[in-house]
């Protein structure tokens, strides 16, 4: 049996030629130091690359890339088709895994000085494979065709718009026509599963064939500086002197981190099942509060704090000089100091950066900055608030509820973030500083003064007054007892 | 590379001495078949770049917009601020719902009204309004706008956007046909901001 098999082996050898260059790309010495569980996140993200060609090409085969059937689609792949919730899972698991690994091997990479001389290109190639993965997030998002994808798209375009000059051809461009409909999905869906899987497939060839003909990047030693001139025989030297055949003495950690990976993926499939769809992508249902997946929520936050006047110019700038910076990085400091340990100002580049990413997308998980649309209705005034007040009061508390100011203040943690919450107002705002700030707004507040009665505002303004820690006095205009005396303003510290 | 010989050894079978200056036959050729392949490949271009262009082609002649019916203006109490929806004008087979749009009319007085688009001036979520405070909110970065459509809050640069409209026949009709976004070339979405109304 093992002789046919030889003999089967040979004839295809024969004719093919590829056991010499195989066996010589397994074995290709690399240096022991290198053969470390830092190293398996390139291996993982190529495995969890394959892993998504598989599922996407098994979700093809029941979605459908109709603006006006994709919903119904995925709902068959997740309720109809056995075992298709399963693979859309994994799908969208193993994207979220995806834009994380290439992440954390970005990371480890520019850490351990891999983009430094003379693997430049191969950096800059990653950047690129950055960029196409996520885009291929976006895209992928946008064909899970509901009403996230829809509105996210419209983010899309109004951000494209505002390119100088040639916005809205950008636009009409990306939408495939004048509103997003069915030729927005099918672009997307070319995008998708055509145009950047193609490129991607070609980059990380070359990004792979890279490694192999520079060699793989040493463990950088503090002290061990690169230079252009030497470089190339040091790592010479250092993988004949100190090197073994990649297989099978780096491989078996990788090997195990990738099937680690992909059971991780599953598990998470399992246990949590498939993203969506949420609502269907019907532009008549408004009754929505879209939000990006994980990995653009750190920019819709951004979208929301950065002062207005500042948006457009981050938008456009900020990204190209972002890619820039990463692009010419390998030639800025490509030659140096390569441990990381040696390098302070990268790692806090790093920790700046990922702490920065962190605290966006965590603020735009409970998105504070969001009106909540049912608190006016939904969360009544605490009894707390209203114990023992007087009819004007409890009239203000009514106001306070039905001109819908919960939607964006909250009360004893109650009702919306947007505004500060009014727990302790009194104590921050005297009686003319809140009829002026309900009257004429200010500070990012609306105007209320053409919708509220005068007596809507001091029935209100009377009930603000009241909202103070029992222990503390109301805000008092000083000036005001002066000038007119001390009956002028109401006795503080009656109420609560 | 300079200082290389102009003429590499060549392990193949066909080595045709010849110096600088001289242009052989079969050299010719290829060359006149590279310029050929050229000349393919332009022909094949206007077409490709045609088509690949053709949504923004047709958006520059303002060939997507048209007059839309909304409804009756006695749908719209004078007054109040309604949700209304139309069927953009420019329909292709795949499209399925999303042709269907939504707006707001507020009906000021009269033949007086105000068309809005759902969309935030912001990044486009829909705004919800908001009767008995009087505001346009949105949900995604808290943009609000007051009845009139002018900017209240939030991070949105301006006030929402407007659709031209008339009154025909007792009809609100609106022109229509594009979605509307910040920096869009259509001269009756970039109106002013509206003025404060009463």
């Amino acid at each position: 049996m093992r002789i046919m098999i030889g003999k089967i082996g040979e004839w295809f050898d024969h004719r093919l030629q590829l056991a010499a260059p195989i066996r010589e790309v397994a074995e290709h010495p690399v240096p022991r130091s290198t053969a470390s569980w830092f190293y398996v996140f390139g291996s993982a993200a190529l495995t969890v690359f394959i892993l998504q060609l598989v599922t996407g090409i098994l979700l093809a085969l029941i979605y459908v890339p109709s603006a006006g059937q994709a919903w119904s689609s995925l709902q068959a792949l997740n309720h109809q088709v056995a075992l298709g919730w399963f693979i859309r899972a994994m799908h969208g698991w193993g994207s979220n895994f995806m834009v994380a690994i290439v992440l954390i091997h970005m990371v480890q990479v520019f850490l351990f000085g891999a983009h430094k001389f003379p693997r430049e290109l191969t950096w800059v190639i990653g950047v690129f494979l950055l960029l196409m993965t996520l885009g291929m997030a976006f895209t992928g998002q946008v064909l899970r065709f509901d009403q996230d994808a829809y509105w996210g798209l419209g983010i899309g375009a109004s951000i494209s718009s505002r390119v100088p000059i040639i916005g809205p051809f950008v636009v009409k461009l990306m939408l495939g026509g004048p509103i997003i409909a069915g030729a927005t999905l099918s672009r997307f869906f070319a995008l998708h599963v055509f145009v950047i899987p193609g490129l991607l497939i070609g980059f990380v060839s070359l990004h792979l064939l890279m490694v192999l003909k520079l060699g793989i990047n040493e463990w950088p030693m503090p002290g061990r500086v690169v230079k252009r001139a030497t470089y190339e025989r040091e790592y010479q030297a250092l993988t004949k002197q100190n090197g073994a055949p990649f297989v099978p003495y780096a491989i078996w950690k990788d090997l195990f981190f990738a099937a680690f990976i992909i059971l991780a993926i599953a598990a998470c499939a399992f246990y949590f099942g498939p993203f969506g769809p949420t609502g269907q992508p019907d532009p008549t249902i408004i009754q929505t509060a879209p939000k990006p997946d994980y990995f653009f929520l750190w920019l819709y936050a951004l979208l929301s704090l950065l002062p207005p006047s500042m948006e457009t110019p981050f938008l456009l700038i900020g990204p190209a000089v972002a890619i820039l910076a990463l692009i010419f990085l390998p030639f800025l400091s490509g030659e140096g100091e390569k441990s990381w340990k040696r390098r302070p100002i990268a790692v806090l580049t790093v920790m700046l950066i990922s702490i920065t990413l962190g605290t966006f997308t965590r603020l735009a998980q409970f998105a504070p900055w969001s009106p909540q649309m049912n608190a006016w209705s939904g969360d009544p005034v605490p009894d707390r608030f209203v114990h023992g007040t007087t009819a004007l009061e409890r009239q203000g508390a009514l106001v306070f509820q039905v001109k819908q100011c919960r939607n964006c203040h909250s009360l004893g943690e109650t009702g919306g973030k947007r505004g500060p919450s009014l727990d302790a107002v009194a104590v921050r705002l005297t009686q003319d500083q809140l009829i002026r700030q309900v009257i004429q707004g200010g500070g990012n507040m609306p105007a209320y003064g053409k919708n509220l009665s005068p007596a809507e505002t001091t029935a209100l303004v009377a009930f603000l007054e009241t909202l103070h820690p029992p222990g503390q006095v109301p805000a008092r205009d000083a000036s005001r007892d002066l000038a007119l005396g001390e009956s002028s303003q109401k006795s503080p510290g009656t109420q609560q | 590379m300079s200082t290389k010989p102009a003429i590499e050894p060549n392990t193949g079978p066909v080595i045709v001495p010849r110096n600088d200056a001289s242009v052989s036959r079969r050299g010719f050729f290829m060359k006149l078949g590279i310029l050929f392949n050229g000349f393919a490949a332009m022909v094949l271009a206007v077409p490709v770049v045609g088509f690949l262009l053709s949504s923004v082609t047709r958006g520059r002649a303002n060939g997507y917009l048209s007059w839309v019916p909304l409804g009756k203006v006695s749908d719209f109490p004078e007054g109040e601020t309604r949700l209304a929806t139309f069927q953009n004008p420019y329909v292709m087979p795949t499209d399925g719902k999303t042709v269907d749009t939504a707006c707001w009319v507020r009906h000021v007085a009269g033949e007086k009204f105000q068309v809005f688009a759902i969309n935030c001036a912001h990044l486009g979520c829909p705004v919800r309004w908001f009767q008995q405070s009087g505001l346009f909110m949105c949900p995604c970065h808290g943009g609000a706008y007051y009845r009139d459509g002018s900017r209240a809050s939030g991070p949105p640069e301006r006030g929402l956007f407007e659709y031209p409209y008339k009154v025909e026949n007792g009809l609100v009709t609106i022109q229509a046909g594009e979605l509307p976004t910040p920096g869009a070339a259509i001269a009756s979405l970039t109106g002013e901001k509206p003025p404060c109304a009463s």
